[in-house]
């Protein structure tokens, strides 16, 4: 078994395409700052998908819109307020804080900044190898060592490497580190917070090529964020937008591309600069217009609405969901069973424009505006 | 693809308590400062061997002689030989300054890293209560601690390990609340790693260096607290000498130009304190790795 | 040291003028730069950043240098008016700007050219700004002092470039601080600063790196509308090759202190002959490229500026090496076509380039971001 670097639970290959990670209506309401302020940041506001295992799903969006929020609240490393999160059939909101320690063996993360993630006191062995002390794993002297050598090699590093300290090494060979950490406890899923964002383009593709990798030998299921959508299009297989703290659109990665259907996916894709001067004098953008809105307060109905080019009188008046989208799938609809499958899901929205799905916006929903009013 | 550069054998045999020490050891000031120290505990162990006269050896026909081949220090107002009295009272300064030291660094270390660490409730209580010790100037408050427990060395120990508390748990609750949000804390919980065991093995040590800087002029201001206390009668009780109590005494002679009496006690607080700042701030660095590399690379080119 | 080069219309500079970059040819000429070297003391040794750096920069024209991080991409130009410490600095060469060659000016000669005839806008909106003092004071400052304007008279000039930039209510924003304006609005500010005084040249430093794609977009186009209208020379630093391909007209690459290949734009990215340059151009993701699961990474790190490799700097990380100079004798920058010039013993042949080339790689046209499949 000590061949296999993260053995993982049996036999990965047999179970892949069933469900291992499913969020539900998750939200992460952080208090507002102020010690009278009653608002809240709605850094995540009802984000719900399922991870097939084996696959990897890009979460992408600009900075604030919540994506890196989501992947700390399903492993709570930030506690979420509301939602259900599954892990392979363990709610992970309902674990206790042991059995939440012993459960993040199964779940790990890798960071962005390779300078800020690693303990600058403790040479690499001692970072890589405690995931071992504190489950317990290849105890022993020579067992532990030899892992932590194993771990290293993995990962395209000398077993030398385990004697220095991070601090000798480059923004690359530490992000290389911190995935030899994540890897200690022999995990299932990884979430990746934009692991090559701090990283030189020539040692972005080393990175993403040893994650891809990984994933083909140990039957890893990765939840990639990112806000570079070649980057996280080049590595996932499906793709999730978000825009202010909500999934605004969900696809395969080649259908977000030939046919992304919400004006803000659309945005997005068309203010990607492509390397190639004669493609990219001729591209056509959507212009977008003003900023994000702050997650204090978001627009009421499609929060995309103060922005969108194509916004029309239902949009403050409906709280868009996600609903099916693409060829055969006009007029909208319910949502199809995911079934066993959660790739099956298909191509998802939301946006009115393809029908009016979603929550009518009710008064209350304006108490805000309605109190200010008389104050102002 | 292995990196080129890491398949060099490593040259990292050592232990990191040895390379530490080695770190600490090339930096010469650093090495001045432990010579110093060492040479202070030696005398303060030794005192009665190393001593000349005894400290209470006197000789009322010898008074306020100035250094001499048989009094190298010069004599006190008793005619008692300062040098012997500065040696025995080594034993004494120090001896407070690393009881009461030691006191506030463990009671001041704890509570920083709890009100950090924690923060919310907890941290608003302890800290809150040490603000309150913070407020009372620092000689009323041993002196009230002092009159409690009635006067004696030990008690003198515990006052001032209790004053300055405080200041150790501010500095810590200070470096605990930046480091608690660093990357590799959050690292470490992702692996499951404890509560317990994030403090001690990725907190403490990153907050080491203000704790040593702080312990090295704590140690300072001990000695001196504990001369304050000695000259009012409830610290160290004569005739035992102490440095600041032979400062205290030796004021009033300075009128009379009887400098050797303050010179000398004065000189060995300075070099202890001084010796102490070298030391802390060379183990603040040797501690740290980057800081190491520096420090060897350093020493290889000289 | 620095011989007195003619400041505009060199054999050089009309060489670059011939190949169809400079707009008007020699006389144009606003920025010329000979044998530029930077290096800067340390404890391990010399560390030579920037080796032997040439090029011309024309009226209106766009120069981009690319480089990774430490490729001395930024310090070449922070070096132009001594914004680097000197000592441990050493800036040896010369720059022309117009007759004066600014490499030979004191500290206190260089200050009329600071800001104002050359103006810089740097990477982090953040701290690029003072916190504590208003938009309008730091706007006005530069042009009190360098074009000696009455207070008023800067406020309205103030409140004009605010207005040129793109900032909504310019006239009411003067008196408001820097944290009241969003990340992309506080760059532009940055930029309104670096315009201030109408430079010759302005220097962008990574200046949309920190921001998200689409206000990143916003502002690439502002400086492109700016050039166009000022007339000013922009060089654009950047490791983004996406964002060159839109706004270049020259290219510079650097590698290790030195530029291992230069060309117009289109020859650049259509025919990139230098084995680094391909290298950097096959291990981007490209949007719609999805043929490859694995990126062509460039093995190994960039050298350190106190250990640089002998012969050619890119040789331990060259997959073509094949002449045995490599390894021993420094290639010479060498013509290749008019223009275009490349550092190696070795030349990508083109078929071997195409591989790499965003343009071949995409097979399936761009979706048509305007409107495309949308129920309307």
């Amino acid at each position: 078994m000590s061949s296999s670097p993260a053995g993982g639970s049996g036999a990965p290959g047999e179970r892949v395409g069933e469900p291992l990670v499913e969020v539900e209506d998750l939200e992460v309401h952080f208090p507002a700052g102020g010690r009278r302020d009653r608002r809240v940041v709605r850094a995540v506001d009802g984000v719900s998908f399922t991870l097939a295992r084996g696959e990897t799903f890009g979460l992408v969006g600009e900075s604030g819109c919540g994506k890196s929020t989501t992947g700390l609240a399903l492993l709570r490393l930030v506690e979420p307020t509301a939602g259900r999160v599954h892990f392979d059939g363990t709610d992970v909101r309902g674990l206790s804080r042991r059995d939440l320690r012993a459960w993040r063996r199964r779940a790990g993360m890798i960071f962005q900044d390779p300078y800020a993630s690693l303990d600058p006191r403790l040479p690499v062995g001692e970072i890589v190898g405690e995931a071992l002390d504190i489950h317990d794993l290849h105890q022993g002297k020579q067992a532990r060592r030899a892992r932590i050598a194993e771990l290293l090699e993995r990962v395209g590093l000398a077993a030398a490497a385990a004697d220095r300290y991070p601090h000798e090494f480059s923004g690359g060979q530490r992000q290389r580190v911190g995935i030899a950490r994540a890897l200690a406890g022999e995990p299932d899923f990884l979430v990746c917070d934009e692991p090559i964002a701090a990283l030189d383009v020539s040692i972005q593709a080393q990175v993403m090529n040893l994650l891809a990798e990984l994933q083909r030998d140990l039957g890893l299921t990765y939840l990639f964020i990112a806000h570079d959508l070649a980057a996280v299009q080049h590595v996932s297989d499906r793709i999730a937008v978000m825009y202010l703290g909500r999934i605004v659109e969900l696809a395969d990665r080649a259908t977000l591309y030939r046919s992304p259907q919400h004006p803000y996916t659309r945005a997005l894709l068309s203010a990607i600069p492509v390397p190639d001067p004669v493609r990219e004098r001729q591209r056509e953008r959507v212009p977008l217009v003003g900023d994000v809105p702050t997650p204090l307060d978001p627009p009421s109905g499609c929060r995309f609405r103060t922005r969108c080019p194509e916004v029309f009188e239902a949009c403050g008046r409906v709280d868009p969901v996600l609903q099916p989208v693409g060829p055969g799938r006009e007029g909208g609809g319910a949502l199809p069973d995911v079934g066993s499958d959660p790739r099956a899901q298909g191509h998802l929205a939301a946006c009115l424009l393809h029908g009016e799905t979603g929550r009518p916006v009710e008064r209350s929903d304006h108490r805000d505006a309605r109190e200010a009013a008389p104050a102002g | 693809m292995s990196d080129t550069t890491l398949q060099q054998p490593s040259t990292r045999s050592r232990s990191r308590g040895a390379e530490t020490w080695s770190a600490l050891l090339s930096n010469k000031l650093a090495a001045a400062g432990l010579v110093v120290l060492v040479l202070l505990v030696l005398a303060a162990v030794f005192a009665d061997v190393i001593a000349p006269y005894g400290y209470t050896d006197s000789d009322l026909t010898r008074r306020l002689q100035p250094p001499s081949a048989s009094y190298w220090f010069g004599t006190d107002e008793l005619g008692r030989d300062v040098l012997s009295r500065v040696i025995h009272g080594a034993r004494v300064s120090l001896q407070v300054g690393a009881v009461a030291v030691g006191i506030s660094l463990v009671l001041g270390t704890t509570i920083g890293l709890v009100a950090g660490y924690r923060g919310g409730w907890i941290d608003a209580v302890l800290m809150r209560a040490m603000d309150i010790l913070f407020s009372f100037p620092v000689v009323l408050l041993a002196i009230a601690i002092v009159a409690v427990l009635s006067p004696s060395l030990v008690n003198t120990m515990i006052a001032i390990g209790i004053v300055f508390t405080p200041i150790f748990a501010r500095v810590v609750r200070g470096s605990v609340l930046s480091v608690r949000e660093e990357v590799y804390v959050r690292a470490a919980r992702s692996l499951g790693a404890s509560d317990l065991r994030i403090l001690g093995r990725h907190v403490l040590p990153n907050v080491a260096a203000p704790i040593i800087v702080q312990t090295s002029l704590s140690l300072a201001f001990a000695i001196l607290t504990e001369a304050a206390l000695s000259y009012l009668g409830i610290g160290v009780q004569p005739p035992r000498p102490a440095w600041g109590l032979m400062l205290l005494d030796a004021q009033g002679f300075i009128p009379t130009g009887a400098w050797w009496m303050s010179i000398f006690p004065g000189l060995a607080i300075f070099l202890t304190v001084m010796a102490l700042n070298l030391v802390g701030d060379g183990l603040r660095d040797a501690l740290d790795p980057r800081q190491r590399s520096v420090i060897q690379a350093r020493g290889a080119e000289a | 040291m620095s011989g007195q080069h003619p400041p505009a219309g060199g054999a050089h500079g009309a060489a670059a003028a011939a190949s169809g970059a400079g707009p008007d040819g020699g006389a144009d000429l606003v920025l010329s730069v000979r044998d530029l070297e930077v290096s800067f003391g340390t404890k391990r040794g010399t560390a030579r950043v920037v080796r032997g750096l040439d090029y011309d920069l024309a009226r209106g024209e766009t120069l981009a240098i690319v480089g990774e991080s430490g490729s001395g991409k930024s310090v070449s130009t922070l070096a132009l008016t001594k914004l680097i410490p000197i000592p441990p600095g050493r800036v040896t060469g010369t720059a022309h700007l117009g007759e004066v060659d600014l490499i030979g000016l004191s500290e206190q000669e260089l200050l009329p050219y600071r800001g104002r005839r050359i103006g810089f806008v740097f990477q982090d909106p953040m701290t690029s700004l003072n916190p504590v003092h208003t938009i309008g004071r730091q706007l006005t400052e530069g042009m009190r002092h360098h074009l000696r304007l009455s207070e008023a008279d800067a406020r309205d000039r103030a409140v004009d470039l605010l207005r040129q930039v793109g900032i909504p209510g310019a006239e009411h924003r003067l008196d408001d601080y820097p944290h009241q304006f969003s990340g992309g609005m506080r760059q532009r500010v940055v930029i309104a600063i670096g315009l201030s005084c109408g430079p010759d040249v302005l220097v962008a430093d990574e200046a949309t790196t920190a921001l998200d794609v689409t206000t990143q977009a916003q502002l690439v186009d502002l400086v492109g509308q700016l050039q166009a209208d000022l007339g000013m020379a922009v060089i654009w630093i950047t490791h983004d090759l996406g964002v060159v391909a839109g706004i270049a007209d020259r290219v510079l690459v650097m590698y290790a202190g030195e530029v291992v290949e230069q060309a117009s734009v289109e020859e650049l990215f259509a025919r990139p002959r230098h084995p680094y340059t391909v290298g950097l151009l096959a291990s981007l993701p490209v949007l719609g490229d999805f043929d490859r699961d694995e990126l062509t990474a460039i093995p190994g790190l960039p050298p350190s500026a106190t250990d640089l490799p002998p012969g050619c700097s890119f040789h331990p990380r060259c997959t073509f090496r094949d002449d045995p100079r490599c390894e021993h004798e420094r290639p010479p920058l060498r013509e290749v076509a008019p223009g275009h010039r490349v550092r190696s013993f070795y030349m990508v042949p083109e078929e071997e380039a195409r591989h790499a080339a965003a343009s071949e790689r995409v097979a399936v046209e761009p979706p048509d971001v305007r409107d495309q499949g949308v129920v309307s």
